[in-house]
């Protein structure tokens, strides 16, 4: 850099000279350096200015460019942190306590078609009839030649075969989507509990599965959580189990030709059903429609053990028997008088074929079955706590189990409960409960006085829930159940199993006309409740059948000892090998309420 | 002085962007090999699935039945019964093993101590 000089020699002496004053030469000079610096530094500034303006809007147009990107481009999922285990079926398995399955998906496809890009219509429709046999030729041709329809589904699920078969008729407009189909492996085996499954949105590329009945609808929204990640449903039911139960059910059924039968199994320490059938049943691959006259009780689609609501008679007086133990109102040896007449609120109490047992103790009330002697019971505890007892085990509301149809199986009542409610109650009239109820009130006196929760889902451990009877109590209740096995006037001779020492109650109750007036005659609901091994309860077994009548002897027998007792037999007898009980032939010196002094 | 510093900055820049370039390019590769993988392991579910499912449809109790029955000449496969069940005393051991006298062979140490 050339600095010029503020007092250049010569025109300083050319001043000097002219007598001016050489400092304003000087001056001059410094304000032309000064104002040359100044240009210098505002060109700087400028340009320093102009590198930041560039700077952000460089800055700002990357942000707002990539915002703008962000926006517009399809989302996708972060791919390096996904793992593996999210490439999942849409709807999560149902298994059963041992990890079968019960319930999968299955990818399919669909069928459906573009009428506007078919070739020949004609031929089409020609040959999908050939491949569906339930297509109409005709019909099917006038919907792709219809010239207002862009598009229609032909088929909701296609085999692989048959879609290879579509394929070879080779027309352009017949197209196919991927389709997860519901699969239900064993067929119409524990169909009341899985329900159903059909399709809800559906597009081309995927449809939903959603669950219609059972326990699919029930943790239809459980199923389908993606956060599920998969992981299956476990169910408390044991398949063989349940396969074992409904193939002894059907067959009694069959034999005894009842119009429909229920048993329920179930563990008494936890309340989980490990068999639960109804029959007759459907399959739930292929969902009967639900049926749009007559009662809904015959359709097959009807759960008879949950749904269905019945008076089950006699089964009922052991929770007569051990409220009036429980509040010390009776030993199993207190004598109660019998005999007839015994009239409540004007009604003459009947025994059944105007039987007449006399003076009985306690236990042989429940042994014979008087129902007399559980009516006195029932007077002496009182309406109000019959009724509390009853609501704490759980009688008087639905059962909540995990399906949807449990909802329905709300118990009937009398619509006020009057000391003559109060009798009939104690055996059985007058109240109508599904089989699942008498089930968890067995499962109580089973496991020592606890009530159960009936639940469908697997469960860890028992769940102990509020004890309503003694230890001693139940106890006694067990050996009176075990009496009406064992006992030689017992109405349930025929349940002993060997080596399972079955303890359980009859129950026979007339049918009450569909209308109002009364019972028939000559239609019964059989039921046998029963608990074994007796002396360690495992698990308690209800067996009802709707109808039934033994044609063995000359004229039918309808009481439950000869129908339900004998199914419910054979059936104790096929399952508890597969359930791991082990049968136990010794004596058993049966537990009595009584101490030695007395 | 001045220009090396330039220099060297220069080069550092376009090394770093040489080598985050690469590392990009080798994270996008692995990243479209996770993704064939995953293709891969989800069409292996589903095949497992429909396996799963087909082996729960084979084993389904109605067809063993049917089977047990048609072979019950051959195989005389029954339920299980309670009197099936058994103690473990039920059990008998399996027989000693006796020593086979019949061949005797003549040991003997004679000799043994010399050598």
């Amino acid at each position: 850099m050339t600095r010029t000089p503020l007092r250049p020699l010569a025109r300083i002496l050319d001043a000097r000279q002219k007598g001016e004053n050489p400092d304003m030469i000087e001056r001059e000079n410094l304000r032309i350096r000064h104002e040359d610096q100044r240009d210098g530094l505002r060109l700087r500034a400028e340009g320093r200015l102009l590198v930041l303006v560039v700077m952000f809007v460089c800055a700002y147009g990357l942000i707002g460019a990539r915002m703008g990107m962000l926006s517009a481009s399809e989302p996708s999922e972060p791919r390096t942190r996904s793992s593996g285990a999210s490439i999942i079926a849409s709807r999560a398995d149902i298994v059963d306590r041992h990890g079968r399955i019960l319930a999968t998906n299955m990818s399919t496809h669909s069928l459906y078609a573009h009428p506007q890009q078919m070739i020949d219509p004609a031929r089409a429709a020609v040959e999908l009839a050939q491949i569906f046999p339930e297509i109409d030729a005709d019909r099917m041709e006038a919907r792709f030649t219809n010239p207002k329809t862009k598009f229609l589904w032909v088929k909701r699920k296609l085999s692989p075969e048959q879609m290879q078969a579509v394929h070879e008729i080779g027309e352009p407009g017949l197209l196919f989507g991927p389709r997860e189909m519901r699969l239900y492996p064993n067929g119409a085996i524990a169909a009341h509990v899985l329900g159903g499954a059909s399709f809800g949105r559906e597009d081309v590329l995927a449809a939903e599965v959603i669950g219609t009945a059972g326990i699919e609808q029930y943790f239809d929204k459980e199923l389908r959580d993606p956060a599920r990640e998969g992981a299956p449903l476990r169910l408390s039911i044991d398949l063989s189990v349940q396969a074992a139960t409904e193939e002894v059910l059907a067959a009694g059924m069959n034999l005894l030709d009842a119009k429909s039968a229920a048993s329920v199994l179930m563990d008494v320490k936890t309340g989980e059903v490990i068999a639960i059938a109804s029959l007759p049943d459907f399959d739930p691959n292929d969902r009967p429609r639900p049926p749009t006259e007559g009662s809904p009780a015959d359709s097959p689609l009807f759960n008879h053990a949950v749904q269905g609501v019945y008076e089950l008679g006699s089964t009922f007086k052991i929770l007569a028997a051990a409220q009036a133990m429980q509040l010390g109102l009776v030993t199993p040896e207190t004598m109660i008088d019998t005999s007839p007449p015994f009239k409540v609120g004007g009604e003459l109490i009947g025994e059944f074929q105007g039987k007449n047992y006399g003076v009985l103790s306690a236990e042989n009330v429940i042994v014979r079955s008087s129902n007399r002697g559980t009516g006195k019971m029932a007077l002496a505890i009182g309406r109000d706590r019959q009724q509390e007892f009853f609501g704490t085990l759980g009688l008087l509301t639905p059962t909540g189990l995990e399906i949807v149809e449990a909802k329905g199986g709300k118990p009937l009542l009398p619509p006020r409960w009057t000391d003559l409610s109060a009798v009939t109650i104690s055996y059985g009239h007058g109240i109508a409960v599904s089989p699942l109820h008498l089930a968890s009130a067995y499962a109580m006196l089973g496991n020592g006085g606890h009530v159960v929760q009936p639940t469908l889902l697997k469960l860890d451990g028992p769940r102990a829930g509020d004890k309503v009877v003694s230890d001693e109590v139940a106890a006694a209740a067990r050996v009176m159940l075990r009496k009406v096995v064992s006992d030689a006037k017992g109405t349930a001779s025929f349940a002993e199993v060997p080596g399972y020492h079955v303890g359980g109650k009859t129950g026979t109750a007339d049918k009450p006309r569909p209308n109002g007036g009364g019972y028939y005659q000559d239609k019964v609901i059989a039921s046998f409740a029963s608990l074994f091994p007796a002396h360690d309860p495992k698990y308690v077994l209800i067996v009802m059948l709707d109808e039934p009548s033994e044609t063995s002897g000359d004229k039918p027998r309808r009481t439950a000892g000869w129908t339900a007792v004998p199914v419910a037999a054979e059936m104790i007898e096929r399952v508890a090998p597969l359930l791991g009980l082990r049968p136990s032939y010794e004596p058993r010196h049966l537990e009595t309420s009584t101490t030695a002094s007395d | 002085m001045r220009s090396l510093l330039f220099l060297l900055a220069a080069f550092a820049v376009i090394g770093s962007g040489y080598w985050a370039y690469y590392e990009n390019y080798r994270t996008q590769a692995e990243l479209d090999k996770v993704d064939d993988l995953r293709r891969e392991i989800g069409g292996a579910r589903e095949r497992l699935a429909i396996l799963r499912a087909e082996w729960a449809y084979l084993n389904r109790p109605d067809r063993l039945r049917d089977l047990v029955e048609l072979n019950y000449d051959r195989l005389g496969l029954l339920p299980l019964r309670p009197d099936q069940f058994g103690s473990i005393d039920q059990v008998a051991y399996p027989p000693f093993e006796t020593l086979d006298l019949s061949q005797p062979v003549d040991v003997t140490s004679a000799g043994a101590t010399n050598p």
